[in-house]
């Protein structure tokens, strides 16, 4: 459910950027999301199909999303490592402090607008 | 063929938000009004909490509450009995409330006479951490039947959450709850939460916690 909250916001947000850009409409939406961003594709493109039938904007729209592989910064070695397969312990050093370089990205990158 | 242009929009989904929420709380600053966001899932003791808090605090501040639900209002009539003015906002099938819809249930409000707003958001784990609401400060519920390894499960929500309450501590024998497991992992999402555990039910803890709410108030609007 989480998820059709956060098209609906993609789409408000996209139809303010096309009334200042006097668009028609939007035939592709290209999305940005980190591997933790606690949103799941599959349920996102599912929430979009069903989406772009209640907004004229969007009726042709596609849904293309990049995924951003999760990394973690260890401050304990400074060395990097993926955050999905070790979790918040440092596998090179066992030390805990670390923190998320990147992979809780959402963005929205680009449309595609005729 | 049809002309197609590329726009890039390069920002965040929740910038918007974000953008929304900062105004919200300048806003509420000027106007000495303290905002709290009150998260939790369905049935961890948001409303009881309330009233718990209502009681302890209503002769010091004078409490606005917003119930957002996606339907019905019964919370609204449940805390409209206890001394505080009380509005029922409703999602419209959403899972969360946003910095603009909670501007909007300020407005129905009406918040001249109000010190301390406090918003019952919609019972979820998930969405509404994602969400900034405008609020000044952010509290969670943990109640026990829900487990020790919610902050394991749910991690966005404890790093968000300024004060962790963990609450229904009277059936803790009843329950697999390990108190001292659960405080290490909230404090792995986050080291500065404060954690108080409660008992809405009996009042146990209910001190604590409207003493941290009512210094937090006050200092707010110390620094107005």
């Amino acid at each position: 459910m989480h998820e059709l909250g956060v098209v609906f916001h993609i789409m408000d947000n996209l139809e303010k950027v096309a009334e200042e850009n006097q668009v028609k409409g939007i035939s592709k939406v290209v999305l940005e999301l980190g591997e933790v961003s606690t949103v799941i594709e599959s349920y996102l493109q599912n929430c979009w199909k069903w989406a772009i039938k209640k907004r004229e904007l969007f009726a042709q729209a596609q849904l293309i999303v990049e995924q951003l592989p999760a990394v973690t910064y260890c401050e304990g070695c400074g060395q990097t490592y993926p955050t999905v397969q070790y979790g918040k312990i440092c596998p090179h050093c066992k030390s805990p402090d670390t923190w998320l370089l990147q992979g809780n990205e959402f963005n929205i990158k680009e449309i595609e607008v005729y | 063929m049809r002309e197609v242009r590329v726009l890039e929009i390069k920002q965040s989904v929740f910038a918007d938000n974000d953008r929304q929420a900062d105004l919200l709380r300048q806003d509420l600053k000027e106007k000495g009004v303290f905002l709290l966001n009150l998260m939790s899932s369905p049935g961890a003791g948001k409303t009881t909490t309330l009233m718990r808090t209502i009681e302890a605090l209503k002769d010091t501040f004078k409490i606005g509450v917003m119930e957002a639900d996606i339907d019905s209002d019964v919370d609204a009539q449940t805390i409209s009995g206890a001394g505080a003015k009380v509005i029922q906002l409703h999602t419209g099938g959403m899972c969360h409330l946003d910095a603009e819809m909670t501007r909007q249930g300020l407005a129905g409000l009406q918040t001249d006479d109000v010190e301390l707003a406090i918003l019952e958001n919609v019972g979820n784990l998930v969405c509404p951490a994602e969400f900034d609401t405008g609020a000044v400060k952010n509290a969670m519920i943990l109640s026990v039947p829900e487990g020790d390894d919610k902050p394991l499960k749910y991690p966005l929500m404890f790093t968000i959450c300024d004060v962790v309450l963990i609450n229904k501590i009277d059936v803790m024998p009843y329950f697999d709850f390990d108190l001292e497991k659960c405080k290490e992992y909230i404090r792995m999402r986050n080291p500065n939460a404060k954690i108080i555990p409660i008992c809405a039910k009996t009042g146990e803890g209910i001190e604590d916690w409207s003493k941290w709410l009512g210094e937090e108030v006050r200092s707010w609007h110390m620094t107005k």
